[in-house]
């Protein structure tokens, strides 16, 4: 293997920030905006992709050299529909209150487009190693994409984080935000504020060049 | 498939096969284990949360006893038995001094996505439902799941009719869901409106279960009545 130690945490860093799955390039948006009303279901959901993510992209890597380009796509499906199985167990053996506040979106990893195009993407071109280190960046990216979206959520909407009170006893929930409605206000906030961001460092680069 | 698409290398159909085939099998694999690995945690989770339903229905109760009611009319205690075949399950609630408050039940009715399984409380002093729990469900988030929290929906459960007839043989009154906003009677179930479906799944549900045990329940209360 001749990738170097900076190329990896590339590899890493590339869900992470560059291509946040949510937030650059805005997949996934089914479970973002469905489990996302509380902080520990966001958590759970953003671990139980990133498991998922991680073992089928090593099984697609380790399997990128036998699998004839006809049916990738079906194999790829099969290995993904198997972890995501093998994760729906887990949570039901872990806690079955959580699996029940999941519901169907357990399920419904097998087709969040973030699994299948890394698989198609990343880890069907490359050797096990950065496959795996892009698929743990990308379910980290995830997963903080989903936090940053359940712990406003669950804050506003039902005033506490990971099932603590924040507030007093007087303080009255915005109960919009832990509806469906709220999973677009919160995202498409969050949405702007990387957007202004953007935005800005891009007009600070243009002044500097400009004064250069 | 794609004859067309992949000019270039044609990829024999043995090789595709061979490939489907050991995908298929190691993900079997990789499934089975994951089954067998989760399987005890995973019912004694299952044993917890009916546990938990039943004093949720049940709520005097501070002992709770499995039955197993037969399919000849007797009743049984379940100890660790299995349930046999045709047996209904349902647990009787004893509060403290070992007088019987309530018997717990469970239902289940196919709803919009899977079927809904409840637990019920039925009373033997007013010969009704008081109180239900969601056992499992599948039902859309913020509009199927609002059977677990919409109080209007669970104040139907205060006293639900279940009679039976005077022969005993049925109940007085099947347990009906209406829709939204018609109930008259108290036999009848108010839909939650916009969750209908899910709403008809738990009133058929509760009809099924107290048709099939209450006829072989009531008449064998007596034994019931304190803890053995």
């Amino acid at each position: 293997m001749t990738e170097t130690t900076t190329n990896r945490w590339d590899e890493f860093m590339e869900g992470i920030w560059k291509q946040n799955p949510i937030f650059v390039m805005t997949l996934g948006m089914c479970p973002t905006l469905a489990v996302t009303v509380s902080a520990v279901n966001a958590l759970s959901m953003g671990l139980a992709t990133t498991f998922v993510l991680m073992a089928s992209c090593a099984l697609v890597s380790m399997m990128r050299n036998i699998v004839p380009k006809e049916v990738r796509i079906a194999t790829y499906i099969v290995i993904i529909a198997t972890f995501v199985t093998s994760v729906d167990y887990l949570i039901q053996a872990i806690s079955l209150r959580l699996y029940d506040a999941l519901g169907a979106f357990i399920q419904l990893i097998v087709v969040n487009c973030i699994i299948l195009g890394r698989a198609e993407a990343h880890a069907s071109k490359n050797p096990l190693l950065p496959a795996v280190t892009n698929a743990l960046g990308m379910g980290v990216g995830f997963t903080i994409g989903l936090l940053s979206l359940g712990t406003v959520r669950e804050i506003l909407g039902s005033g506490t984080l990971f099932g603590v009170p924040l507030f007093g006893e007087h303080f009255q929930p915005w109960v919009i935000m832990v509806l469906p409605p709220g999973g677009f206000f919160v995202l498409g906030a969050w949405l702007l504020l990387f957007a202004w961001r953007a935005r800005r460092a891009q007009r600070k680069l243009a002044e500097a060049t400009h004064h250069a | 498939m794609s004859e067309q698409t992949m000019p270039a290398a044609q990829t024999p159909t043995v090789a595709m096969i061979r490939t489907l085939g050991l995908v298929a099998a190691i993900c079997g694999l990789i499934i089975v284990g994951a089954y067998e690995g989760t399987y005890d945690a995973v019912t004694a989770n299952k044993k917890l949360a009916i546990e938990r339903s039943v004093y949720q229905v049940v709520p005097e109760a501070k002992s709770v006893v499995e039955y197993h009611a037969l399919p000849g009319g007797d009743v049984v205690p379940a100890g660790d038995a299995k349930t046999p075949d045709g047996a209904i399950r349902f647990f009787a609630g004893y509060d403290a001094d070992g007088k019987l408050v309530g018997v717990a039940a469970e239902a289940g009715a196919k709803g919009y996505a899977d079927t809904v399984r409840i637990m019920f409380g039925y009373r033997p002093d007013c010969q009704c439902i008081n109180g239900i729990s969601v056992v499992s469900m599948r039902e859309t988030p913020g509009v199927g799941d609002k059977i677990r929290s919409d109080k209007k929906f669970l104040a139907n459960f205060d006293k639900l009719d279940v009679r039976l007839k005077d022969d005993m043989s049925a109940l007085a009154h099947d347990v009906v869901t209406v829709k939204h906003g018609t109930k008259t009677d108290p036999w009848q179930i108010d839909a939650i409106s916009g969750a209908t479906i899910t709403s008809r799944a738990v009133g058929r549900g509760i009809d099924a279960a107290a048709q099939a045990l209450l006829p072989k329940l009531v008449p064998n209360l007596n034994k019931l009545a304190s803890k053995s």
